[in-house]
């Protein structure tokens, strides 16, 4: 599937992923995370199961501590 | 492209002139008439550390109409490093001491200051009039919970975040970008930490980010 991550085009073999296996397949291991699809929330305890398809526009943003 | 002028007869002073060259938008305003538009709005700051008090002060500068300041916590002597507090205030609850803060520069401006750890409740319960909501906590976890709660609570609230800001120079990773209603400030990657704390001018280009960030959205046409 070819999809938008973080306003980049990116390309993946499965047609179908969780947001848990993009962010494995990422190597994003930061722990805290805000995660939209198609501009919708995706909440931490539906990582699991919330599902990215073609043409779908996700957003991963990396919480970091400062402030 | 200059868009047709629907009062031809007007003085150019009191017209917002509005015109596009390649993706940049350039809108005139005079100081009148941002004025007079942001004594209108009210702005919600959760924290007031290094982010929040920077960022409150040059609202307050510009004339915004209401503050809302949340903080738990109490200045110390390190905080002045970045934080725009006074000397004279370390030992005072943060949100009433940047109320005076902000008084002292312009008494105009109505600030209504939280001594409270925010959580979901308190969070939609303060802000929910806000027009755009700043985040300007220091924890990670902080602010995940926050930028949770508005998403869900207030999709189309407009919310300025502020991610990665520690260290000095590096001013080119600072940057901005805007997904739907939330916006992003800082390099999104730098931790503070010992070896990586937060100072002033670095602290300072972010929070004011966010704070030039919340003009533009509320001086849209």
């Amino acid at each position: 599937m070819k999809i938008i991550l973080n306003n980049t085009p990116e390309e993946f073999d499965q047609a179908i992923m969780t947001v848990n296996e993009l962010l494995k397949a990422k190597t994003f291991t930061f722990k805290m995370l805000v995660i939209k699809i198609n501009g919708s929330l995706v909440k931490k305890d539906e990582y699991a199961t919330a599902t990215i398809k073609d043409n779908d526009e996700v957003m991963v943003l990396h919480l970091v501590s400062g402030g | 492209m200059l868009p047709q002028n629907s009062c031809p007869g007007e003085k150019q002073s009191f017209v917002n002139l509005y015109w596009t060259f390649q993706d940049q938008k350039y809108h005139a305003m005079t100081s009148a008439e941002i004025k007079d538009r942001l004594k209108t709005k009210t702005i919600g700051i959760a924290g007031c550390g290094g982010l929040g008090s920077n960022c409150a002060v040059a609202l307050a500068r510009v004339g915004i109409g209401t503050l809302l300041l949340a903080d738990f916590d109490v200045v110390s002597e390190s905080n002045l490093n970045r934080q725009y507090f006074f000397l004279s205030q370390v030992g005072e609850a943060k949100a009433p001491a940047l109320k005076r803060v902000i008084h002292q520069i312009n008494p105009s401006v109505s600030v209504i200051a939280y001594e409270v750890k925010l959580d979901p409740e308190h969070i939609i319960r303060y802000f929910r009039d806000c027009d755009v909501i700043v985040e300007a906590f220091d924890q990670a976890d902080q602010k995940e919970m926050l930028i949770e709660t508005v998403l869900s609570a207030f999709p189309e609230k407009p919310l300025v975040v502020g991610v990665g800001l520690a260290g000095w120079g590096m001013n080119q990773d600072i940057h901005y970008r805007k997904t739907g209603n939330l916006h992003i400030c800082g390099d999104e990657t730098t931790e503070i930490s010992e070896s990586n704390p937060p100072l002033a001018p670095r602290v300072g280009v972010v929070a004011n980010m966010q704070a030039n960030v919340v003009l533009e959205i509320l001086l849209r046409p």
